[in-house]
């Protein structure tokens, strides 16, 4: 069977303003390859054909009636299951959440609806967001649809595999660690990690507030471009999104890159990077040079430190945000004698192993007389890391990096190893640290086929540029290095 | 070890979470392993450092504060339909309070 075709957002819209397929129609077309496959990937956990086909419906409605269209009009976009959509389940991959539905819509969904776009529904993660391979869902692991028996990478690995199975023409993410950029590395497809503040958090249920951030996949640089312009932005509901203006995202795409120097540390060139990943980020870099970037060699000499400052802050805030998951406002309860032996029952067989352990670790480093040792130091360090990204953006305008050290690795093969999973999110966990943002865009493949993400990280609210290289690097055929 | 059974279970209790033990085996060995790796903090001077809580007032200088102003919100039954013992307007839970 050949996979589906690919859709982009300019393609929707020139077929939609063409009338060679209607709304409804392309909906229709994207349910269908979704039950044809999704048995066999498990990217949706659940599917809103209903709101779908009402929108569809409005936007067929707009065009019959020659209105003006907005600009995601028609496009069929997944969500991520920790993302709130009213009234369609939302279990962020936990049995603890089994059944629950949302009274409301995250900003971000309310902004796509609003611009046009068709949900199409939820899709699969690692439990509340905590893993680097998707196979902490309790609803089982999303299979990788460019090497079925490999990870999609996570947590977002089911939007990440949205997209590469041709199940939606976009999808949003959500980023803490890595969630965004690892998934898309490994299914290779472009993914922005936007900075912290960018996008609005209301309705994301949040596993580490101080990290947590909302992110794109698509097709295309361009695409995640237009779902950036749709989303950013501060949103009252969310104090802690910034009013930093929002720039015409697309238009900064098509600049040429001449003169821009791109700073690649060596501090994440060290052990444990697979030499095929080498390889093919060192073509990416010299495609980089050839397309006019001034290579710079850079020192970020905290990276080492930060995994282990990552999984302090991560943990002790997860601990700190799980502790509403109680079995008494949403979800099944297991009863008990007491209250406390309810609140122990219900959280005991409701969270899987992963999560567990992040809370049990968690509040072991928040705990009394380990506070400053742990979760103290942690932020010590976090500010050290945010000072190397700083001090390294006075000297380049971008930093590139592999996204991950490995490609895509084979179900099952390190789930036995907690801290081994953890040691591979070393180049997206200093971004997420530092709040900056950071793109994963395709950049060649493995001689077994699996894609490699070369990531470019920009400033603070430097969203504009690490798109543009991306753009500028995928244009010049990065994807097949 | 630097964690031990005790610790496991006393954090456990903290955090109300209910471990089978070989839960607390399991994660006493994943703990010991990663709290072993996170002592390389200790390597990294950090006199005089500054903590880094969150980056949103570093970067865009407006982590805003608003009024607090009540808003209507009528999501009481939707909220309630998806509760696992709901008794309008209530949540039911478990006697707290002794005769």
């Amino acid at each position: 069977m050949s996979a589906p075709a690919a859709w982009t957002i300019p393609e929707v819209r020139s077929a939609l303003d063409a009338r060679k397929i209607s709304a409804r129609e392309l909906v229709k077309d994207f349910y269908t390859r979704i039950e044809q496959r999704n048995a066999e990937l498990n990217i949706f956990l659940a599917l809103s054909p209903e709101r779908a086909y009402a929108q569809a419906d409005r936007i067929d409605a707009a065009i019959a009636a020659g209105d003006a269209l907005p600009l995601l009009a028609g496009v069929p976009i997944a969500v991520k299951d920790v993302i709130s959509t009213h009234r369609i389940p939302t279990t962020c991959g936990s049995r603890i959440l089994a059944g629950y539905k949302p009274p409301y819509d995250a900003t971000a969904v309310t902004r796509l609806e609003r611009a046009g776009a068709v949900i199409l529904g939820k899709t699969n993660c690692d439990e509340f967001a905590m893993g680097s391979s998707n196979e902490n869902s309790a609803y089982g692991p999303v299979r990788n649809p460019v090497a079925p028996g490999h990870v999609p990478g996570g947590s977002s690995g089911g939007s990440a595999a949205a997209i590469a199975a041709n199940f939606a023409v976009a999808s949003l993410g959500t980023d803490t660690g890595g969630s965004v950029r690892q998934p898309g590395s490994f299914c290779g497809v472009p993914a922005l990690n936007p900075s912290y503040g960018r996008v609005s958090r209301y309705g994301l249920i949040a596993y580490a507030s101080s990290l947590d951030r909302i992110g794109p996949f698509a097709h295309t640089v361009r695409d995640a471009a237009e779902i950036m312009s749709v989303i950013a932005g501060r949103d009252p509901m969310d104090s802690t999104s910034a009013s930093v203006p929002v720039p015409d995202y697309a238009a900064s795409l098509g600049k040429s890159l001449h003169g821009l120097r791109i700073g690649i540390p060596d501090d994440y060139f060290g052990e444990g990077i697979d030499p095929e990943v080498r390889q093919k980020i060192e073509a990416g870099i010299a495609l980089l040079e050839k397309l006019g970037c001034r290579r710079v060699s850079i020192r970020m000499p905290n990276t080492e430190y930060a995994i282990a400052a990552y999984y302090i802050i991560a943990t002790a805030e997860a601990s700190s945000n799980l502790a509403r998951y109680d079995g008494v406002r949403y979800g099944p309860r297991v009863p008990g004698g007491t209250l406390i032996e309810m609140y122990q029952k219900t959280r005991g067989r409701g969270f899987g192993a992963e999560v567990k352990r992040r809370i049990v670790l968690g509040t072991y480093v928040l705990s009394a007389g380990y506070y400053d040792a742990y979760y103290l130091k942690g932020q010590k360090v976090r500010a050290l890391i945010a000072r190397d990204f700083r001090e390294a953006f006075e000297q380049v305008d971008a930093i590139v990096t592999p996204t991950s050290p490995v490609p895509a690795f084979r179900l099952g093969e390190r789930t036995a190893n907690p801290l081994q999973m953890y040691l591979a999110d070393i180049y997206t966990v200093t971004g997420s640290l530092a709040g900056v943002p950071g793109i994963s865009v395709p950049c060649g493949k493995t001689a077994a086929g699996l894609p490699v993400g070369l990531q470019v990280y920009g400033p603070a609210f430097g969203e504009d540029r690490v798109l543009q290289i991306a753009h500028g690097f995928e244009h010049a055929g990065g994807a097949t290095l | 070890m630097k964690i031990s059974r005790e610790d496991v279970l006393k954090v456990a209790a903290l955090a109300n979470l209910e471990l089978s033990d070989a839960e607390v085996d399991t994660y006493r060995g994943h703990l010991d392993d990663i709290l072993t790796y996170i002592d390389k903090l200790n390597e990294v001077d950090t006199a005089g450092v500054e903590p880094l809580t969150q980056v949103v007032a570093a970067s865009a200088g407006d982590s805003t504060l608003r009024d607090d102003v009540i808003e209507r919100c009528d999501v009481i039954n939707e909220v309630l339909e998806g509760a696992p013992d709901p008794d309008a307007p209530y949540f039911r839970v478990p006697r707290v309070i002794e005769k």
